[in-house]
């Protein structure tokens, strides 16, 4: 793994082509003041092609967000650059704040301070339901 | 908190916990002198932000008959929900005064909400379409109590059975027990959701889907009946043309056996005529009592009491 410009950091490896901007916008790393590098359409033996997002700041990661969107994403810790450790991600049994439940019948629809939550009711399928109104998220 | 109780949706309440209730709701009848004072100072709140009077008072004359008193609110209006309050504001205010809630909500998941806010147990009085678990205890006792079993049963559930939750939460709550069949009885536009059909069919039960009532009646051992409503039909043609063949009168309960159980979770339209309310086999009133009495159980289980 080249973790070149990081130096306390992470660098996130194996996103699918094409999702970086949205991991970008879900992460909201607009809103850090260090250097973000994203990397598209990088060659993978592995998984022909692939993103790559590169964070030069210590940066807690949700890692249940992460594993929801994709699950095949490495998520690579540097330190005083170099690779410090790796961490694979799950599709995670519940899910806070990540996702919003769209069933208007939904108490979470009228009460904004409640904490949207989700849990996996199948992995295969990657099914989530809302706890509250067991709706399912699609 | 980990250790408080509440009964948000029927399968919270394992198969034993449902026998105890019933058991306890008998020995009621049974020793009513043993019960009177049993709830002596305790309290039950009723916070109905939608109103629903047949309920409330179900759970009102519950915690009365165990000696216990009651207070709350009887609709969203007259309370500070009005106001913009939230469930949870709502619920943490009320859990200082009271020692057991029961709750309805317009929308669904509200009591969920209201059991993180609070160590007072909750009891969902029903939460928009989503479920009104102690309207099936009260069916299961009723069942139990006319027919002496929850399993070896044909039962029969007409009318509107896309949209009733009553309907949903009682095939949930009885694909436990052997050996029981379903019958659904409905116009095509109404029938059961997909999702009740994948757990009857994860589970392996028989049921089968007809548009008839005279057909289905002969064979039922319980035949829960619920309202057609006319807002449901895209035109009125098919409204019409439907409607009298869900109404059950004395001249179709002659197809039906002589033990047959009538249920309906009330209030009625028109959907059972009023001529059948005498015939032996009604059992809607009798569901009523056995509302208040399995309420009585379940307030004293969840209080920890019996
Ligand atoms: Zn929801």
């Amino acid at each position: 793994m080249n973790v070149d410009g990081v130096k306390n950091g992470i660098v996130l490896d194996h996103i699918k082509a094409g999702e970086s901007m949205n991991i970008y916008q879900l992460l909201q790393l607009d809103k850090l003041d260090c250097c973000v590098a994203i990397i598209q359409n990088v060659k993978s033996e592995k998984y022909g092609k692939k993103d790559i997002i590169k964070i030069d700041t210590e940066l807690e990661v949700d890692l249940d967000a992460l594993g929801y969107i994709d699950n095949h994403i490495t998520v690579n810790v540097v330190e005083n650059g170099e690779l410090a450790r790796k961490l694979h991600l799950e599709l995670p049994e519940t899910l806070t704040s990540v996702i919003q439940c769209k069933n208007p019948r939904c108490i979470t629809s009228v009460e904004q301070e409640i904490v949207h939550k989700f849990k996996l009711v199948n992995k295969e399928k990657k099914t989530y339901r809302c706890v509250y109104c067991d709706a399912e998220y699609k | 908190m980990e250790n408080v109780r509440n009964l948000i949706n029927i399968t919270d309440l394992t198969l034993d916990e449902i026998d105890h209730l019933i058991e306890v709701a008998d020995d009621i009848v049974a020793n009513p002198t043993d019960y009177q004072d049993i709830c002596r100072h305790k309290k039950l709140a009723t916070l109905f932000f939608e109103p629903s009077t047949r309920t409330r008072l179900s759970f009102e004359a519950a915690m009365l008959e165990l000696g216990g008193s009651v207070l709350g609110f009887s609709e969203a209006k007259s309370s500070s929900a009005a106001k913009g309050e939230s469930v949870s504001d709502t619920v943490r205010t009320v859990g200082c005064y009271a020692d057991i809630i029961a709750m309805r909500h317009p929308k669904e998941g509200a009591p969920i909400v209201a059991a993180q806010k609070t160590v007072v147990p909750i009891i969902n009085g029903g939460d928009g379409g989503h479920f009104h678990p102690t309207q099936t205890l009260t069916d299961l006792l009723t069942i139990k109590r006319r027919k002496g079993r929850l399993n070896n049963l044909v039962v029969g559930l007409c009318g509107d059975l896309q949209f009733g939750r009553t309907v949903h939460s009682l095939i949930e709550a009885m694909l436990r027990y052997e050996n029981v069949e379903f019958v659904l009885i409905s116009p095509n536009e109404l029938r059961v959701p997909e999702y009740i059909k994948e757990k009857m069919n994860e589970v392996g039960v028989k049921w089968t889907e007809t548009t008839s009532l005279e057909e289905a009646l002969p064979k039922l051992d319980i035949l829960y009946m619920t309202r057609v409503q006319r807002e449901r039909f895209f035109n009125q043609e098919d409204y019409i043309r439907l409607k009298d063949s869900y109404i059950l009168d004395l001249a179709k309960l002659k197809l039906a056996k002589e033990d047959l159980s009538i249920m309906h979770p009330l209030p009625r339209v028109n959907e059972i005529s009023v001529e059948v309310d005498d015939d032996p086999r009604a059992d809607y009133f009798f569901q009523a009592l056995c509302g208040k009495h399995v309420r009585m159980a379940l307030i004293l289980f969840l209080l920890g009491i019996k």
